[in-house]
């Protein structure tokens, strides 16, 4: 069980003809050439600026669009060959939910459950938990249209697992919901990793980093980093630290430091500095990290310099992301050449 | 799954004032010509009597009422016909449908059986003002029935034309006005057939007004039940439903 996959995309690619396209092939690639699997069980992040093709990707897995190339299977089930097998296995809610807004909740669900073959018996059992799960108990009689965004945005939600799929795809589902919400959804997504796959995109880092088991950042079309988020989160780890005190510091004596990489005032007003560690003395046993940023206390303490402020510089998700994304564009730009 | 598409489009309908709006138009409309055309009726019958094979009421009052009827459904049919695919185009709410374990055959039915079912309410309201002339006098019930059937022909054909326009638009208002654009210019094909019909381009003429949705409703009205008339409006539904159903393929490939 825990090793079966559940999507398995090979080589995918999508176009789209436009005017003002920029190569001379005719048409935009939203989306090129992109493999990955998704297993049972795991909850699959996906990052990417607006216009990377998130979406169009997400419309690919879930037969809203056709691929110009490539495979997808669900669950074994060729996604072309046999549609609507494959999309009985699916849950999918797109950026725009599907909401028929003249509709009472119960009424929408009602018709979404019986869409997605949920016989007449169990259709008020599978309303009422689902309901439940989307925190919508007290709304059934409400018409959508009077609903807020936030409440709409869990009503699309509640449309996409109604059905409980084996997979949930999942289009920025937290957009427009309060922090609280954001909490309430990210717990949802959580307890439905654990009985069903998730993939979900968004834009918003530390969601990702809160949520996901892997990550995958697209940009303009291609992968350009596919790995869990343990790897991720190593990928981030920190090498700098920011330091400031009230007196000034002696750049010199830091830099004479054997961790010590490089060394730069960030700020004349209050002496602050920015201290990078070096990353290939990494035999001792203790991590140099953690010596660089004791010494440097010690050496404030000495000089009595007036220690205020010291911490590890974090990279943040972002930094990485930024990294990943305009690497990959540098790279694109020089392969356009050829 | 048909069924259960059909019946939510059917009941969209109602939840919006369109569709009572359409109903109550239709019905004073129709009961003023129907009432003017049983005055005059009434005019002239006692000199009808004198004449020999004279024609009854069902000629004279019911066959022009349905002759009617069809020409103003054939201006309210698009509006009817107007959102069913455009406007989940425009709302996004067709990855709903397009999501779901359903063919896009399926969608199309569902949403087409869905209007068939308001039009027969429209049907069964219009054919109440013939059938309360049975508490006076006797009609030809098996004229009635054809011209009744010939009119649900030409209402189904007028709705299967306006869903195909429905899926070419996001624009309920251009899919309305696409669709009366078709609908009039078959209407008056028929014309152009009677006004040169007597020139020597007679056969050119007759073939062309051949394809006239309305020239095969006549001889309904008249209760000739022809199968080559059924067969046509069998045909026109048919090749309109397939064409929707492949443009609604169409939205997902590349191009």
């Amino acid at each position: 069980m825990g090793s079966e996959l559940l999507i398995e995309v090979e080589q995918l690619s999508r176009h789209f003809s436009s005017s003002q396209s920029s190569d001379s092939l005719g048409y935009t690639t939203a989306v090129d050439d992109i493999s990955f699997n998704l297993k049972r069980g795991e909850i699959l992040g996906f990052l990417g600026p607006n216009g990377a093709g998130k979406s169009t990707t997400m419309k690919m897995l879930t037969g809203n669009l056709s691929p110009s190339h490539g495979s997808i299977k669900i669950a074994g089930i060729d996604l072309m060959d046999n549609p609507i097998e494959a999309k009985a296995m699916i849950g999918y809610l797109p950026d725009t939910p599907p909401l028929y807004k003249e509709l009472s909740v119960d009424e929408y669900l009602s018709y979404c459950a019986r869409l997605n073959r949920i016989t007449k018996p169990k259709l008020q059992q599978a309303i009422n938990t689902t309901k439940e799960r989307c925190g919508l108990v007290d709304y059934g009689k409400r018409i959508i249209n009077n609903l807020s965004k936030g409440y709409q945005q869990r009503v699309g939600i509640a449309q996409a697992i109604i059905h409980a799929p084996d997979i949930v795809i999942l289009d920025e589902p937290t957009v427009g919901l309060d922090p609280i919400q954001m909490i309430a959804i990210r717990k949802l997504i959580k307890e439905l990793g654990e009985s069903h796959s998730v993939m979900l995109s968004s834009h918003i880092l530390p969601e990702i980093q809160m949520v996901c088991d892997n990550v995958q950042i697209i940009n303009q079309g291609r992968l350009v980093f596919n790995a869990s988020i343990e790897q991720l989160n190593q990928q981030m780890q920190t090498y700098s630290i920011r330091m400031s005190c009230q007196k000034p510091i002696d750049l010199q004596l830091i830099s004479d430091l054997a961790e010590v990489e490089s060394v730069h005032l960030v700020d004349n007003n209050d002496n602050s500095i920015m201290v990078n560690c070096s990353q290939s003395d990494t035999t001792q046993e203790q991590d140099p990290f953690i010596r660089l940023s004791q010494q440097l206390i010690a050496i404030a303490e000495q000089d009595q310099l007036g220690l205020y402020e010291i911490y590890p510089k974090k990279q943040s998700l972002e930094d990485v992301f930024m990294s990943l994304t305009l690497d990959n564009s540098v790279e694109q730009v020089g392969g356009n050449t050829h | 799954m048909i069924k259960l598409i059909a019946i939510r489009e059917f009941k969209s309908l109602f939840l919006s004032p369109l569709a009572w709006a359409i109903l109550t138009v239709t019905q004073i409309i129709l009961c003023y010509q129907f009432l003017s055309q049983l005055e005059s009726y009434m005019k002239v019958q006692s000199k009808l009597s004198t004449l020999e094979n004279s024609p009854g009421i069902t000629d004279l009052v019911v066959s022009p009422l349905l002759s009617g009827a069809a020409i103003i459904l054939l201006l309210i049919v698009p509006l009817l016909t107007m959102r069913l695919i455009s406007e989940e185009q425009k709302n996004q709410t067709i990855t709903l449908l397009f999501s779901a374990p359903i063919s896009m055959s399926q969608i199309i039915l569902g949403k087409y059986f869905g209007v068939l079912g308001f039009l027969i309410i429209l049907l069964i309201m219009i054919a109440l003002m013939p059938l309360s002339l049975l508490f006076g006098t006797a009609i030809d019930l098996g004229q009635l029935a054809a011209a009744l059937m010939g009119l649900f022909l030409v209402l189904a054909s007028f709705a299967a034309a306006g869903v195909y326009m429905s899926t070419l638009t996001r624009h309920p208002a251009i899919a309305a006005v696409s669709n009366f654009g078709l609908l009039f210019f078959l209407w008056i094909i028929n014309f152009a057939g009677m006004s040169t019909g007597s020139s020597a381009n007679a056969q050119n003429t007759i073939s062309l007004s051949y394809f006239s949705l309305l020239n095969h409703f006549e001889p309904l009205l008249r209760g000739v039940f022809s199968t080559t008339d059924i067969i046509y409006y069998l045909l026109f539904i048919a090749l309109f439903l397939v064409l929707s159903v492949r443009r609604l393929e169409h939205l997902r490939l590349p191009h």
